[in-house]
């Protein structure tokens, strides 16, 4: 009776995700389509790898959103489009997923991608041979054995992944995780073609060597100047694919990609490509080409939870009320971004934090509180309280740095010396531990809550601010065995910001691109999961 | 002459081993590694990639290692393009960086003397002084300074050239480049020249050429312009250098593709390889074009015996 009862939800759910909309380039009716469709794209900088399995950012993972496709990827506001997979079924505990491949899914050298491919690619992501970074992703997604086989102590055919038949691919997780489907569209998730990663080894992703089943292929690849991309024409969706031709730039530097643009040597910019300085006269001069979308995201400050003073809940309180956000994202940062009180931000699907206690307050209460607060701690103008903020060399976290020193030295009469360190010192140093308060910030690897709080988990090694507490740990270890884990997640940003203030939550980040106006297509999302497949050039 | 080239490749052998040592062991010394990331990567998982990378060996293993694979002309696997070997990385993007340090040379060099000797017959006329405020100019103008200025001029405003790119080498993704890459060259010569010229025409020689009544321009041209060269010669050796394998300011305001970021930036990414296949790349030719140089010298100067 049971097992009928599951096998009905499923079907339930498996129609519903069965009907969503396949996307694809729609273009409008009435729209002219331009001769030349070649879509020219800043890529950020040059990726490390386009390898999936080893892609670690987002040059890498965009670049891979043309080339590959796995089992679902995300649409408009984020909602999951079916990619490889036409559907999938999941038992009643979410720890069994099931999905049907659709038949007409080819790689680039004509072969079609089966159940093997996702096989070989989740196998391939936690084989400590491949030493991907990213191998950690597996684990996350709860993947039986993953975290074993990582660890070197399981043998790779012993991860839960299992090819039923040619197009069946089956998911066995060691724990409930109802958001798993979301996570497939993160491209170490991707397949991988058997033959060619086996004959190449890690020269596979050479342009000579490549075969890919995404919209597009590699053409050419010259590091530090450009990559192309050509339609694969054995997609199976490539009738409805526009664009011919990709060339994507890995240029870093906002205001060399914001020359570019208006020379008109690119399209579309990345997602950071406005330089701050430029962003009050482009809305004048640009209005319809300027996009900024909220993001996945957030900038915060740790503070040392290990160290004195930073031990005390008061002083980081303290510290956390007297940061004016308002004036931070109005004159400092300036370009749309959201102040932020909650470490979640609210945009995340299926949990919306509530507004904690201090966000409430008008801004002159929080600096009373404040006040109130640093004193019963122990400092005052007789004995202030001095310590170091430390962040990476840039000029917008020296500025941020700069306007909340002296919101600290106004409000609370903090005297605060600035160090910058170049990026990865600064990451040793911000790991390590050896300091007092740091920059931080982070952007969600997948559309849900955990991978925000998951970061002040005791166990966590990206637990900058070395907060340990645990029932904060407890919570997150609840929230993996539930179907419904927003009550707990609820809990958990209660404890680790209104009651702990582990962090000091800044502001939410955008992505603000520049898009000419001939662009059609372009459905942005809180994770920049744009693919140049769904767009198309108009006449101009 | 031969016995002097033998001589300089020998004297090759023990600096570029120093260097590869020295750069070897500043690297590994810096603070962070290639792995070094926001993640934090998870401990098992770093042993995974430092054992493909050889680096849970000793440092001293690690060290003979490299020295063994160097000898074999292999630079390793670039840390940060974990797609590429060093040798690949050099191989794409060298020939770039020197086509526009190509150019920039001979630009420089004909422009930069050229002004200086005209700037050193007029000494202290009007064009004397435009020369010599332009080579000022030139000097302390930095290339990320008119590498935006050119593009703001000749992209933005007037659509004339690409904003950047490289399209093979086509002229039209060379202008730019080529003039961020030799302004500074240009000035630096010509005031080198003017130095070098006004000190030769004073000399003793130059006043019995011109008692025996020779013409101007033979006197210039035949007489004056050997000797005046000496300083100049002597700069063109690391400056040549310094041309042909880029500038991380052009590579990145034109996106060229070529050589020079990866310098900086193997640095700022602890990218191992990447940065000692650089630095040895740099470090050979510097010896080979001292020793080109000092070559020079003899045919320049009959005073100078090898």
């Amino acid at each position: 009776m049971k097992k009928t009862k599951t096998l009905i939800a499923s079907a339930i759910l498996a129609a519903s995700f069965g009907a969503m909309q396949v996307y694809a380039a729609n273009v409008p009716a009435g729209v002219q389509l331009a001769k030349d469709q070649v879509l020219v794209k800043g890529g950020e900088g040059e990726p490390q790898t386009i390898d999936p399995q080893k892609v670690s950012g987002t040059p890498g993972s965009l670049r891979d959103r043309d080339l590959f496709e796995g089992l679902y990827s995300e649409g408009k506001d984020g909602v999951l489009v079916p990619g490889v997979a036409e559907s999938y079924t999941v038992n009643k505990d979410h720890t069994v997923y099931t999905f049907k491949l659709r038949h007409d899914a080819k790689w680039s050298d004509g072969s079609p991608v089966t159940a093997e491919d996702f096989v070989f690619g989740f196998q391939r992501l936690v084989d400590p041979k491949t030493a991907s970074t990213y191998s950690y992703y597996a684990a996350l997604a709860g993947i039986k054995n993953a975290q074993n086989i990582i660890d070197g102590k399981d043998k790779v055919s012993s991860l839960g992944v299992k090819a039923l038949d040619a197009h069946t691919f089956q998911v066995t997780l060691d724990h409930s995780v109802p958001y798993f489907v979301k996570m497939t569209v993160n491209a170490s998730l991707f397949p991988a073609p058997k033959k060619v990663v086996e004959k190449w080894g890690d020269a596979w992703t050479k342009p000579e060597h490549i075969v890919s089943n995404g919209a597009y292929k590699l053409k050419s690849w010259v590091v530090n100047q450009k990559m192309v991309f050509v339609r694969n024409h054995d997609y199976w969706n490539d009738k409805k694919t526009v664009i011919n031709k990709v060339i994507v730039l890995p240029i870093i530097d906002p205001s060399v990609e914001y020359n570019r643009y208006m020379a008109g040597d690119l399209d579309m910019t990345s997602n950071q490509g406005i330089p701050t300085n430029r962003y009050h006269e482009l809305l004048k001069t640009v209005p319809n080409q300027v996009k900024v979308t909220p993001a996945l995201a957030v900038y915060y400050y740790d503070f040392n939870n290990q160290k004195p003073p930073f031990n005390d809940v008061r002083v980081r309180k303290a510290l956390s009320y007297a940061i004016d956000r308002n004036i931070i994202t109005k004159y400092v940062t300036g370009t749309g971004e959201i102040p932020a009180y909650s470490f979640t931000p609210p945009d995340v699907a299926g949990f919306k934090a509530k507004e904690p206690q201090y966000e409430k307050w008008t801004q002159a209460e929080r600096n009373k509180k404040a006040q109130e607060l640093l004193k019963a701690a122990g400092f005052d103008k007789s004995h202030p309280l001095n310590f170091t903020l430390l962040y990476n060399t840039n000029e917008n976290h020296k500025k941020i740095a700069i306007a909340i020193s002296a919101m600290w030295k106004k409000t609370l009469g903090v005297n605060v010396t600035l160090d910058n360190q170049e990026w990865k010192t600064f990451l040793n140093t911000r790991q390590l531990g050896n300091y007092q308060v740091a920059r931080d910030g982070w952007f969600g690897d997948y559309n849900e809550a955990s991978t925000f709080l998951s970061l002040l988990d005791s166990n966590s090694s990206q637990n900058n601010a070395k907060y340990k507490n645990p029932a904060f740990d407890k919570l997150m270890d609840e929230t993996a065995k539930v179907n419904n884990p927003a009550p707990y997640y609820q809990k958990a940003e209660d404890l680790a910001i209104d009651q702990d203030m582990a962090v000091a939550p800044i502001y939410q980040y955008v992505t603000k691109r520049l898009l000419k106006p001939y662009v059609g297509g372009y459905m942005p999302n809180l994770e920049d999961n744009i693919y140049t497949r769904d767009m198309y050039i108009i006449k101009h | 002459m031969f016995r002097f080239i033998v001589k300089r490749l020998l004297e090759a052998i023990p600096t570029l081993w120093a260097l590869v040592t020295l750069s070897f062991f500043l690297m590994r010394f810096s603070p962070g590694s290639p792995f070094t990331s926001e993640r934090g990567i998870p401990p098992a998982v770093l042993a995974n990639l430092q054992a493909k990378y050889h680096m849970n060996e000793p440092l001293m293993n690690q060290y003979f290692h490299y020295l063994w694979d160097l000898l074999h002309g292999n630079l390793g696997y670039s840390f940060r393009f974990s797609d590429y070997t060093i040798n690949q990385l050099i191989a794409q993007s060298f020939p770039i960086s020197a086509e526009i340090g190509f150019w920039s040379f001979l630009v420089a060099i004909s422009l930069g003397v050229l002004c200086g000797v005209f700037a050193a017959l007029r000494q202290n006329s009007l064009l004397d002084y435009g020369v010599m405020t332009f080579a000022n100019i030139g000097m302390v103008l930095p290339n990320f300074v008119i590498a935006p200025l050119c593009i703001l001029f000749f992209s933005i405003k007037h659509h004339w050239l690409p904003a950047g790119g490289w399209n093979g080498g086509a002229w039209q993704y060379l202008i730019m480049p080529v003039i961020a890459m030799s302004t500074s060259y240009i000035a630096q010569i010509a005031r080198i020249t003017r130095g070098s010229m006004i000190e030769t025409m004073h000399s003793n020689f130059i006043r019995t050429a011109r008692a025996k009544g020779l013409p101007k321009a033979r006197i210039i041209i035949r007489h004056a312009l050997r000797p005046a060269m000496l300083p100049v010669v002597s700069y063109l050796g690391p400056a040549f250098v310094g041309i042909v394998t880029g500038s991380v300011v052009v590579d990145q305001f034109f996106g060229t593709g070529g050589i020079g970021q990866n310098f900086v930036n193997g640095a700022l990414n602890r990218d191992y390889s990447l940065v000692m296949g650089v630095t040895i790349l740099i470090g050979t030719l510097t010896i080979l074009f001292n020793a080109i140089v000092d070559i020079l010298y003899v045919f320049i100067d009959p005073k100078i015996r090898l």
